[in-house]
């Protein structure tokens, strides 16, 4: 049309703001919360005589998250270049504290209290970690197709990967997904990680073997029929199974009345399968392939690396967890603790995951158009 | 404000970021397929498991079909009554509950106090209470009793017909008698409650409870009599306390179509109380019974006689022997006899009841004297084939079918032992067995014009509003023995009641026909005897057949002498009742 309107344009870069992201995020929150309260108003009315017990404590993470989310999305993301490093010593900090001085639950320690309120380092330390490796790779990212480069940098990752790995073996995991991911996006190579990757499989199958209760682990994820200590995938199975094409409707899961141990925790997916059926299920999962395809697209159109680095580090994180906590609620894989992310009870989860948000926001925010 | 230089990623960074991407979409789309498999194909298997595993089911009891006489008298029915339990969580006034628990139950306080402080979720105080006394609970309006409803066999005559009609078990399900027989009818399908519960077995309300009407079950109507049954019962009491008797037992049937209108085995028990050994089979005092010794003298106390107990016939049989020798042509009416008051077989010399014989006499005539050497020669005519040929012919070798459980069969020697003696005995009704059931139904097709009935109580199955289920039929076999020896045999037996042994069965006015019959039980040596009288009027077409047979009698036990009055005494009370004309 009128070219000369174009010609302005181009030189004045459009303010960018990713809404769909935000829509996104906000319809998963809102949806996350109800199925919540459906899942844990059992849990909470025969343990704490009030159905609401769990909502209003995720309310409460959700709203302070959401603060979070807006503060966070309003300032420029590269204010956090020099505070990564910081933020990477605080989570190992924590982390180390937390094995000292944690409350345990189910035998491992993963909390801090201060005050009324618990806190789990190990989310925090995910945000640490993605903040920290995306500046360290931004910085070096001259070599970081060298070989010697890549393994400098997980060395760099490693301390903090084991301190959580003493207690919580599946977020150590999630957080060296997170940095194989950063790293491979940054290196031009492919071979390098396709060796990593091998090297990863054969100390994983090493790993397992060695300790008795993975081995057991496998036992039941292949027969969980028949092993005693596969009731909660079992009742996660039956939950889905009897869920169908449309589920039977919103709050009137049967599962979640105490046959599934902690439905409200990693669960939680298999009570939304037994109440809104197959066709619930494959919307949420559409729903999380968009989120992720947004941080595709702004990741592709982030102004500086550093940021698309961030949020190639929030997808990641998002896309590790949905994936891993739906393999192992259909037992596709052994069974270990990872949450649904914006579904799943917990609220540091909610807390960091917004922060995330409010980076990926942030980075969105920085994207300058130039119309062609 | 300096503007930032425009950066642009990498190419190779994007293309990472596309892979990464395309990753996790496969990852997903594999997982929607796994779902897919999950949710589509293994739904029913899952699906059916969490069904299980959630529901409970809870039994509503249907209502037991009834027993109902060929008068529309009720025999057997249900009462309502109350199961007591206490509900330990909900119980806000111990004191109040336990002391409600003792006044109206009759339990001691201790017992409460048990039930009450139990910590359980449910405790059972009481079953089988009256249904005033649970209203009266239900009436306190205290927490944690429950009052449940349930049903109870109930026999309003206590005593009447209980072999016949049997009682049932705590599961509604027949134990005796008819109850049994007719066990498929009268139970009904209970209904089922299916309610939903969470993992601590807590029902949950409003969960749509599945629920399955219970059917009830079907009414049997049978063709007893409750009147007659009482005529007969008083009769056989008075002839159990007259001769002090070991029992008495009485069977009153339709000898046309086998309609069973009284079977009473004196002393009854009582249905409502079936555990509760009678008077006359209690052990003496200060003796204490084992479990396995109250049990044998239950299942005593629960014997029909008239169809599980075999006995020897004795002098009734004759019927049977002359039947047979009539049929074979190889006696008549007029056939000359010579009774010396015995008969030697091979080397045995048989006797007969009178000693000094009963000189010559005519085929009828020893017939009305109960002749034994009279029938020891017919056996002799008629042989060892055509005996056993007519033992079969007139249903003798199988049992009668008749609907009531526990039928007994006959006892006889092999044919090829059977020598010459054993024909004797045999002939006059000894040295084999067959139960009372068995001989009332020979006589009956012998007497009827030749037609072998099944003996049945049962007639028709009625739903609980009168309407018709089913009509039960029974089995006919014609040609047990022709028109004409049917009929000599009504003269015949008619005769011995109007002059002959069974004189004392003779009501003025009727037509009766019968046979007297005194035998002894085995060993010989106890002179423990069986006395019976079976008589069936009118004579020329009979209606109405009585069998009655006292068991071990003090003083007189001939036949005719104690069993015929009881049977005359019977036929009076029930020949004008069933209408039968003089």
């Amino acid at each position: 049309m009128a070219r000369g309107q174009d010609k302005d344009k181009r030189d004045k870069p459009i303010r960018y703001f990713d809404y769909s992201l935000l829509f996104l995020i906000i319809f998963l929150l809102c949806f996350g919360l109800i199925m919540l309260y459906s899942t844990s108003s059992y849990y909470g009315s025969t343990r704490f005589e009030d159905a609401a017990y769990y909502l209003k404590k995720q309310l409460f993470a959700t709203s302070l998250g959401i603060v979070a989310m807006i503060v966070v999305a309003r300032i420029p993301y590269r204010f956090w270049m020099n505070l990564s490093g910081l933020a990477y010593l605080m989570a190992l900090g924590l982390c180390t504290a937390v094995i000292f001085v944690g409350s345990e639950a189910k035998g491992q320690a993963r909390w801090i209290y201060i005050g009324p309120l618990s806190f789990q380092p190990s989310e925090f330390a995910k945000l640490a970690v993605i903040l920290f490796l995306a500046m360290v790779v931004y910085k070096t990212s001259k070599q970081v197709g060298e070989f010697k480069t890549l393994v400098k940098i997980m060395m760099i990752v490693m301390p903090i990967v084991a301190v959580v790995a003493y207690n919580n073996l599946s977020t150590a995991i999630i957080i060296l997904g997170i940095a194989v991911c950063m790293l491979f996006v940054a290196s031009p190579k492919y071979s390098h990680f396709v060796f990593v990757g091998m090297a990863v499989l054969v100390v994983g199958v090493v790993f397992i073997s060695l300790a008795a209760y993975r081995a057991e682990r496998i036992q039941i994820w292949l027969n969980p029929e028949e092993h005693e200590k596969g009731y909660q995938t079992l009742q996660g199975l039956y939950a889905i199974g009897s869920g169908g094409l449309f589920g039977k409707g919103l709050g009137e899961s049967m599962q979640k009345l105490g046959f599934i141990p902690e439905a409200q925790n990693d669960m939680i997916f298999s009570v939304i399968c037994e109440e809104l059926g197959l066709f619930g299920a494959v919307c949420l999962m559409t729903l999380y392939l968009l989120l992720i395809w947004r941080f595709m697209i702004i990741a592709n159109n982030a102004a500086d690396l550093y940021g698309a680095l961030i949020v190639v580090g929030v997808m990641a994180h998002i896309s590790i967890q949905v994936i891993l906590n739906i393999a192992v609620v259909t037992n596709t894989i052994p069974n270990t603790g990872i949450s649904l992310p914006f579904i799943s009870y917990g609220g540091t989860s909610i807390l960091f995951l917004l922060s995330e948000m409010g980076l990926a926001l942030s980075v969105s925010r920085g994207i300058k158009f130039e119309v062609t | 404000m300096k503007e930032l230089p425009l950066y642009r990623n990498k190419t190779f960074n994007r293309k990472k970021i596309l892979i990464m991407f395309l990753a996790v979409f496969f990852m997903i789309m594999f997982l929607i397929g796994r779902l897919v498999y999950l949710m589509v194909f293994c739904s029913e298997y899952y699906g059916g498991k969490a069904q299980n595993l959630h529901e409970r089911e809870r039994d509503i009891k249907a209502a037991r079909g009834r027993i109902i006489d060929a008068t529309g008298t009720v025999l057997a029915t249900n009462k309502s009554v109350c199961t007591i339990s206490v509900i330990h969580s909900q119980i806000k006034e111990p004191e109040k509950v336990i002391a409600a628990l003792v006044k109206e139950l009759g339990i001691s306080e201790e017992e409460a106090r048990k039930r009450v402080e139990k910590n359980s979720s449910i405790e059972r105080v009481k079953t089988n209470v009256d249904k005033e006394v649970g209203d009266a609970i239900r009436a306190y309006g205290l927490d944690g009793i429950k009052v449940d409803e349930d049903y109870k066999r109930y026999y309003p005559y206590d005593t009447i017909a209980s072999r016949v009609l049997g009682f049932t078990g705590a599961d509604n399900q027949g134990i005796l008698g008819l109850e049994v027989k007719y066990d498929s009818y009268m139970q009904g399908t209970s209904g089922k409650i299916l309610t939903l519960t969470d993992a601590r077995g807590v029902e949950i309300e409003n969960a749509g409870e599945n629920r399955l009407e219970p059917v009830n079950g079907n009414d049997l109507i049978i063709s007893m009599d409750i009147n007659i049954q009482k005529y007969c019962e008083q009769a056989a009491q008075k002839a159990y306390d007259k001769k002090s008797a070991d029992g008495v037992s009485l069977i009153v049937m339709n000898p046309q179509n086998g309609e069973l209108l009284a079977m009473v085995n004196y002393p009854e028990f009582n249905l409502n109380d079936p555990f509760t050994l009678i008077p006359q089979l209690e052990p003496e005092e200060g003796t204490t019974l084992s479990e396995e010794e109250k049990q044998n003298l239950l299942n005593q106390m629960w014997r029909n006689r008239c169809i599980s107990d075999t006995y020897e016939p004795g002098s009734t049989f004759k019927i049977i022997t002359a039947t047979a020798a009539l049929e074979e042509h190889v006696v008549a009416l007029t056939d000359n006899f010579f009774c010396p008051g015995y008969k030697m077989v091979e080397d045995r010399r048989i006797r007969c009841a009178k000693v000094q014989g009963h000189g010559a006499e005519t085929f009828e005539t020893g017939i009305m004297n109960s002749c034994n050497p009279v029938f020891i020669e017919l056996g002799e005519r008629l042989g060892v084939d055509n005996f056993y040929k007519y033992f079969k012919q007139f249903g003798l070798t199988q049992k009668t079918q008749i609907d009531l459980p526990g039928e007994a069969a006959t006892i006889m020697h092999k044919k090829e032992n059977v020598g010459p003696v054993e024909l004797a005995t045999v002939s006059f009704g000894q040295s084999f067995q067959i139960t009372p059931i068995q001989l009332v139904t020979t006589v009956s097709s012998i007497i009827n014009g030749g037609k072998r009935i099944t003996p049945h109580f049962g007639v028709e199955i009625r739903d609980f509003d009168g309407n018709l289920v089913e009509t039960l039929r029974y089995e006919t076999q014609e040609g047990i023995c022709s028109e004409e020896t049917s009929e000599t045999m009504q003269y015949l037996l008619q005769r011995v009641v109007d002059d002959g042994g069974g004189k004392n069965a003779k009501i003025e006015g009727y037509a009766i026909g019968g046979k007297t019959a005194t035998s002894q039980t085995l060993p010989r040596s106890e002179h423990r005897y069986i006395s019976s009288f079976l008589g069936f009027a009118p004579a020329d077409d009979p209606q109405v057949l009585v069998l009655a047979i006292i068991d071990n009698p003090k003083g007189t036990y001939y036949g005719g002498m104690i069993a015929a009055p009881v049977v005359k005494e019977v036929m009076e009370n029930i020949l004008p009742y069933l209408g039968l004309d003089k």
